[in-house]
């Protein structure tokens, strides 16, 4: 017996979230991510937060933002075209500097597109769908303790920076179960607290001895405003260096390398497996982190490999980060799925063997 | 000598940026008397909109956070989760409010939030430029309606006080206009009423007030007055829509 | 050890519950699992299945492209999944509901007629525990024990009186 549970991917996510500290959580169900909107609702307020089924994926963006420009420690959570209708919302945050988690548990499309895993979303995670220079830190997991861990890390980046943090989760991760160890509870915190934790918030301002707190995001002067996005981007130009984060298995003397995040990458291992039994010597990078995107991972790309492959269930997002980490030293292709479509490890094998016999 | 009038400690000592004749500077400043009174400036949490007034923070002497275009009362939901004893407002424009933030203020409102609203119903959009707000009057002219506004293309003018007093979670509703020494008088009454019912935490208060946009009416400061009481308050009456005692619409 | 598992019916037959109570066994075990459901928009009446792998090594991926096991509580899951087997795979049908045999000579075939037997120990609803029991009593990669201490996992609180039913349901079809 150990201390691990079963837990449904959605629920744990939810469950970490609370375990992180985030005591407010405004949501709106779609699918393939309403399990956390109902477990939130179970659970939040019982355990001295607050839920709220938000009227739009916009009205639970701007709710988070409000929370968190006044202290509380936010999680947000929708599915792709949910977190489309976010985006003005994300925009706002990273300018006002308000920390948030959130999580994607993404799905196909464009448009409604279908509800079956995606990772079509690579685009409006890393580039954001928001109007503006800005940034939102992305991170995607690729089995549920994973996604339990960097949950729970979630909200001290977030409030490190001072900017949301993104969890890019898929469908399948969401409704998965795994056996996981769920970490301890971290204090809510109560909001007399908040001027001595986050002195910048807006709690009123005698907390501060009178001192006037605003929390904004225009700026009518140019130079005030290009001022605000340099320092934005130091900020950035930090976090690059500090977050990006992949794991790299056997490049040394590979063949191929592929390249894939979240569910996929798990696929690409059992592929690397079956093309060992055929003498294919395969590696894998997989990025953890999507912004920032872990491109000196592919410095470490030997001289055997004889095509670096971005494997994806989208129409080759990643591709053009995996291009840029590559920067034209060996050929980089693409294999894919769109549609909810999710190739087997067989097939990603003989579309790998193809690539190498076009070379 | 005894001082017989001292400006509120709720005003920063600036001049506001809004135009000659806008009515915005009576409404920021009776806001911040109401709060001054009440002794709740230290306490006051404020959000602005999109508009005019996304810079009233430059004005008020509260924390304030600026929100997107109609988001307001979604904002302001997310402050009172986290701080159950401060006061909040949100203080908005009627492009803000009754347009592309109408899903935000019905939903606030019917929830039964214990903020309060201000909101400025000037009958046009006075930031981008004179365009047709919902609350443009029949025949009234702006830049998207040059031609005056056409009920058979557009609708009529909507009512946002009448629409919030007939959700249950609005306990407090009143409409005042900011046209006379008189009006204003009132509308300050209005303020204190709202803020002591927030207080009590016993839902959603709602003050509209009927404003001046003389600049994109094409009016002077005084035809702009003469505006509000001959056209606005006639389709727009003024009074308590709604109370905790008298929850019954009574005009 | 590696098993694979894929558990194929109509929504509303219990199938993801018993590749739940399997996993749940599995991790009381000690061992290594995933459980994959597809999801649908369907609340009932849609098909159902899920992908259960049982290991004692960490598991790389939750999809599989073949199957040690496949049950098929309905006809269309015979028709759509056997070809999901590999040689020699085991596949068990659910003979109450279909009739016919796989169309594969490479497999090992067992038909149980699962809701015959749980509408004669008192609740067709018990019919996926009774698959589960034949399934878990004919490949051997779990204790039928660990099964059995399990049951409660999934028939606690308000389904708590279903929990004797099922522990008959479960030993009903075993030999």
């Amino acid at each position: 017996m150990t201390d691990k549970v079963l837990m449904k991917g959605n629920e744990a996510f939810a469950e970490t979230a609370i375990r992180a500290g985030c005591g407010y959580y405004f949501g709106y169900p779609i699918t393939p991510q309403s399990e956390i909107p109902e477990y939130m609702a179970r659970e939040l307020d019982r355990r001295g937060g607050a839920f709220l089924q938000a009227e739009s994926e916009l009205g639970a963006v701007n709710m988070a933002y409000g929370a968190g420009a006044a202290g509380g420690s936010v999680f947000i959570s929708s599915s792709s075209p949910g977190i489309a209708l976010m985006q003005e919302g994300l925009s706002f945050l990273c300018c006002a500097g308000v920390p948030a988690t959130v999580l994607n548990v993404s799905r196909c499309g464009p448009g409604i597109g279908g509800i079956q895993p995606g990772q079509a979303d690579y685009f409006q995670a890393t580039r954001g769908g928001g109007n503006g220079d800005y940034h939102v830190f992305v991170f995607a997991p690729d089995r549920l303790q994973e996604a339990v861990d960097l949950i729970y890390e979630a909200p001290l980046i977030a409030d490190r920076y001072r900017n949301p943090v993104m969890i890019l989760a898929d469908g399948m991760l969401g409704q998965m179960m795994e056996p996981i160890v769920l970490p301890e509870q971290r204090p809510l915190i109560k909001p007399a607290d908040i001027p001595a934790y986050k002195p910048w918030t807006v709690t009123g301002k005698a907390d501060r001895g009178g001192k006037r707190n605003v929390v904004q995001s225009l700026y009518m002067q140019p130079e005030d405003l290009s001022r605000h996005v340099e320092e934005m981007y130091a900020n950035y130009t930090r976090a690059e260096k500090e977050l990006a984060r992949y794991e790299a298995d056997g490049l040394e003397g590979a063949e191929i390398v592929f390249v894939a995040f979240g569910t996929t990458a798990r696929l690409c291992r059992e592929t690397i497996e079956l093309l060992g039994d055929r003498g294919v010597k395969a590696g894998l990078i997989r990025p953890v982190s999507l912004w920032p995107f872990p491109y000196r991972a592919f410095d470490e790309v030997g001289p055997d490999t004889k095509a670096v492959v971005s494997v994806e269930l989208s129409m080759g997002q990643m591709m053009e980060d995996v291009k840029i980490g590559v920067n034209g030293r060996k050929p980089v292709r693409l294999i894919h799925r769109v549609g909810g479509l999710v190739p087997t490890s067989v097939e990603v094998m003989d579309e790998a063997i193809a690539i190498l016999e076009g070379i | 000598m005894k001082p017989i009038f001292t400006i509120t400690e709720g005003m920063l000592p600036v001049s506001t940026s809004y135009c000659p004749g806008c009515t915005h500077g009576i409404s920021h400043r009776i806001v911040m008397e109401c709060l001054d009174e009440a002794g709740k400036l230290g306490e006051a949490i404020g959000v602005a909109p999109i508009g005019c007034s996304v810079v009233s923070h430059q004005f008020m002497n509260v924390d304030m956070l600026e929100s997107a275009h109609g988001r307001a009362p979604a904002v302001a939901t997310g402050i009172r989760r986290v701080h159950p004893d401060k006061v909040i407002f949100t203080y908005q424009g009627d492009g803000d409010l009754a347009s592309i933030g109408m899903s935000e203020i019905i939903h606030a409102a019917n929830r039964g939030e214990t903020f309060t609203t201000f909101f400025i119903n000037n009958a046009i959009y006075g930031m981008t430029g004179g365009q047709m707000a919902p609350t443009t009057l029949v025949g009234q002219k702006s830049t998207t309606s040059p031609d005056g506004r056409d009920p058979g293309a557009v609708g009529m003018p909507m009512r946002m006080s009448e629409l919030i007093a007939s959700l249950d979670g609005a306990v407090y509703v009143e409409r005042v206009a900011l046209d006379t020494p008189a009006h204003v008088r009132q509308a300050k009454k209005a303020v204190a009423a709202a803020l002591e019912i927030q207080e009590k935490r016993l839902g959603f208060t709602f003050v509209e007030f009927l404003s001046t946009c003389p600049t994109n009416w094409g009016l002077t400061p005084a035809n702009a007055l003469k505006f509000v009481e001959e056209k606005l308050i006639p389709y727009y009456p003024l009074g308590v829509f709604k109370t905790p005692e008298r929850k019954e619409e009574a005009v | 050890m590696n098993t694979k598992l894929f558990f194929a019916g109509s929504g509303g037959q219990g199938i993801l519950l018993m590749g739940q109570i399997l996993a749940t066994a599995a991790m009381r075990e000690g061992l290594e699992v995933t459980f994959l459901p597809s999801y649908g928009p369907e609340m009932r009446g849609g098909t159902a299945n899920c992908t259960v792998i049982v290991s004692d090594s960490p598991i790389s991926c939750p999809l599989i492209y073949e199957a040690d096991a496949v049950a098929a509580m309905n006809l269309p899951s015979l028709t759509k999944f056997e070809a999901l087997l590999k040689p020699q795979g085991k596949l068990f049908t659910n003979s109450s509901l279909v009739s016919i045999s796989a169309s594969r000579a490479d497999i090992e075939e067992y038909k149980i007629p699962a809701n015959e037997t749980a509408i004669s120990l008192g609740d067709e609803r018990a019919a996926n525990t009774v698959m589960l029991g034949a399934i878990v009593a004919r490949t051997g990669f779990i204790s039928m024990d660990a099964i059995m201490n399990t049951l409660d996992y999934a028939f606690s609180g308000a389904r708590a009186k279903l929990l004797p039913l099922n522990q008959k349901a479960l030993l009903a079809c075993v030999n």
